[in-house]
């Protein structure tokens, strides 16, 4: 039965989501990158946008929630390609199924997308096309399928509410996987390259905070309590993000910068979302907290210890939050620390157990495949740009076009 | 006639547009520049890295003069560029061959 606050609800989430793609994640790594690169952030961030929707549409909701029937613990089946016997009048759940199709895909849209920060300013536009569609197939919509789809982590009974493995493990350990694979940019990190337009990127990020409302909140695929309390644990975890983040740079740095509060802002959003659906305000202010700390720390480990040009820090942020929130899922999830108790009456550790093996599987299976995607697209296409067209930038490069005519 | 270029702070531009009007002088060229003498840069952090950015902006005010007022532009450009802190600038004085205007066909000193 249709239940039409839901149905409203969920229309309304999928925009927003989509809306943190576009433009929401276009502008807060459009603004991070040099001028001359801007134009190819924004037309990965819309081509991955346009290319996922017709891939969704053919074969990616099917194969992600339809019935695999003996394969079902790994893989959907075709029985919903083209999205075949869908009608206005299907339904999933308490919402049409067009609306539940449409939510799915703009999670998605945005886990290709978030991949793009760690080949930001060298990745060729072509090669990025085939290795995101690949990618999309291989390894976003079996884990789609694994833990939402009645896959073999949905029976285990792993719980991850709005995407911690399926979209940010998922997209930090590819990103960390294609850093070390298409090398790092020319001149890092000796070269200083920032941010060329900062007030962008914090209005990305503006996008992403709100956008993410619909992401957790619109994850309970209803207009009820969870939903609310999801809201509110997103939006505590957003801030406590924000406050822990400023203040290690503010202790290590003598300065806050707005760069490090906006990524804290992400860090503790990301970080949340496995568990937003579950836990209690308290446990989305710790893991808040815990997000802004411990992706800082990963974030320089990564860049200046290691010195991996993971451009974007997709993987410190994405990758490194989105493990720690799923694992503390098992943690805070529970009745007794304020979440709404564990399946099965599960005790923490149980719980913790299960969320580790779905954390390590998605780790092990996005990394893995993503450098076999990586290495079979360099087979028909070059990866990276050269030399020369690096510093000249992709803008003119790839696309012959300028992001700013600000002379003329 | 000479051309006088003169490499300012930014912000000391709107008094030296208005003291050069003061000695007669309401035609000049100003292009955004950036570069550095004694002065210092500064260091921006980015992500925990901190790259010193050497460069400083600067504004690069160029004048067509007659002969007879350059000590009069040098001293007005002077006394309004100047803070008394490192950094103020400098002024370079160069022979200028040819002037025309463009619109009349005027040369030589009626053209500036």
């Amino acid at each position: 039965m249709i239940n039409s606050g839901d149905t409203a609800w969920l229309l309304s989430a999928t925009a927003l989501v989509l809306f943190m793609t576009l433009p929401g994640l276009a502008l807060f790594y459009g603004g991070l990158v040099r001028s001359r690169n801007v134009l190819s952030v924004l037309m990965q961030c819309f081509a991955i946008a346009a290319v996922v929707s017709i891939v969704w549409v053919l074969v990616g909701y099917s194969l992600a929630f339809g019935d695999g029937g003996s394969a079902q613990a790994w893989i959907g089946g075709l029985g919903k390609a083209l999205l075949a016997g869908i009608t206005a009048d299907s339904v999933t759940g308490t919402v049409p199924e067009s609306v539940f199709s449409m939510f799915q895909l703009t999670f998605a849209i945005i886990t290709p997308a978030l991949v793009v920060g760690a080949f930001a300013e060298r990745m060729r536009f072509a090669a990025m096309l085939v290795f995101s569609t690949l990618w999309l197939l291989v390894v976003y919509l079996p884990v789609a399928h694994w833990v939402w789809g009645g896959g073999w982590l949905a029976q285990m009974k792993f719980l991850d509410f709005a995407g911690g493995s399926v979209v940010h493990i998922n997209a930090g350990v590819a990103a960390l996987v294609a850093a070390l694979v298409i090398g790092n940019r020319r001149g890092f990190p000796s070269q200083a390259m920032t941010p060329h337009n900062l007030p962008a990127t914090v209005t990305g990020a503006g996008m992403l905070w709100v956008g993410w409302f619909g992401f957790n909140a619109g994850s309970a695929l209803a207009a009820n309590g969870p939903a609310g309390m999801a809201m509110l644990a997103t939006h505590t975890a957003a801030a406590a993000g924000c406050v822990a983040w400023m203040a290690q740079e503010w202790l290590r740095f003598g300065k806050p910068s707005v760069l490090g509060i906006v990524t804290g802002m992400v860090a503790g959003l990301g970080t949340i979302t496995p568990a937003s659906g579950y836990v209690g305000p308290g446990g989305a202010l710790v893991i808040g907290l815990l997000a802004g700390t411990v992706c800082f720390w990963a974030t320089q480990f990564i860049k200046r210890r290691l010195a991996i040009d993971d451009s974007l820090d997709v993987f410190p942020v994405h990758g490194v939050g989105g493990m720690m929130g799923t694992v503390l899922t098992g943690v805070f999830g529970a009745a007794a620390l304020g979440g709404i108790g564990h399946p099965d009456g599960r005790s923490i550790a149980a719980q913790v157990g299960v969320q580790i093996i779905g954390t390590v599987a998605t780790v092990v299976w996005s990394g893995g495949m993503t450098w076999l995607l990586l290495k079979a697209t360099a087979l028909v296409c070059e990866l990276r740009v050269t030399a020369e067209e690096e510093n000249e930038g992709l803008d003119l490069v790839l696309h012959e076009e300028r992001g700013y005519n600000i002379t003329s | 006639m000479k051309l006088i270029t003169a490499i300012i702070k930014p912000f000391r531009l709107d008094d030296v547009r208005n003291a050069l009007s003061e000695v007669g002088v309401n035609g000049m060229t100003v292009t955004e520049v950036k570069g550095f003498g004694r002065q210092r840069g500064h260091t921006e952090l980015y992500r925990g890295a901190e790259y010193v950015v050497d460069f400083l902006p600067k504004s690069k005010v160029e004048v067509a003069v007659s002969d007879d007022l350059v000590e009069r532009v040098i001293e007005a450009i002077t006394a309004a560029a100047r803070t008394g802190k490192v950094g103020d600038g400098k002024i370079f004085v160069t022979d200028l061959h040819q002037s025309l205007r463009i619109r009349t066909g005027e040369t030589g000193d009626s053209a500036l």
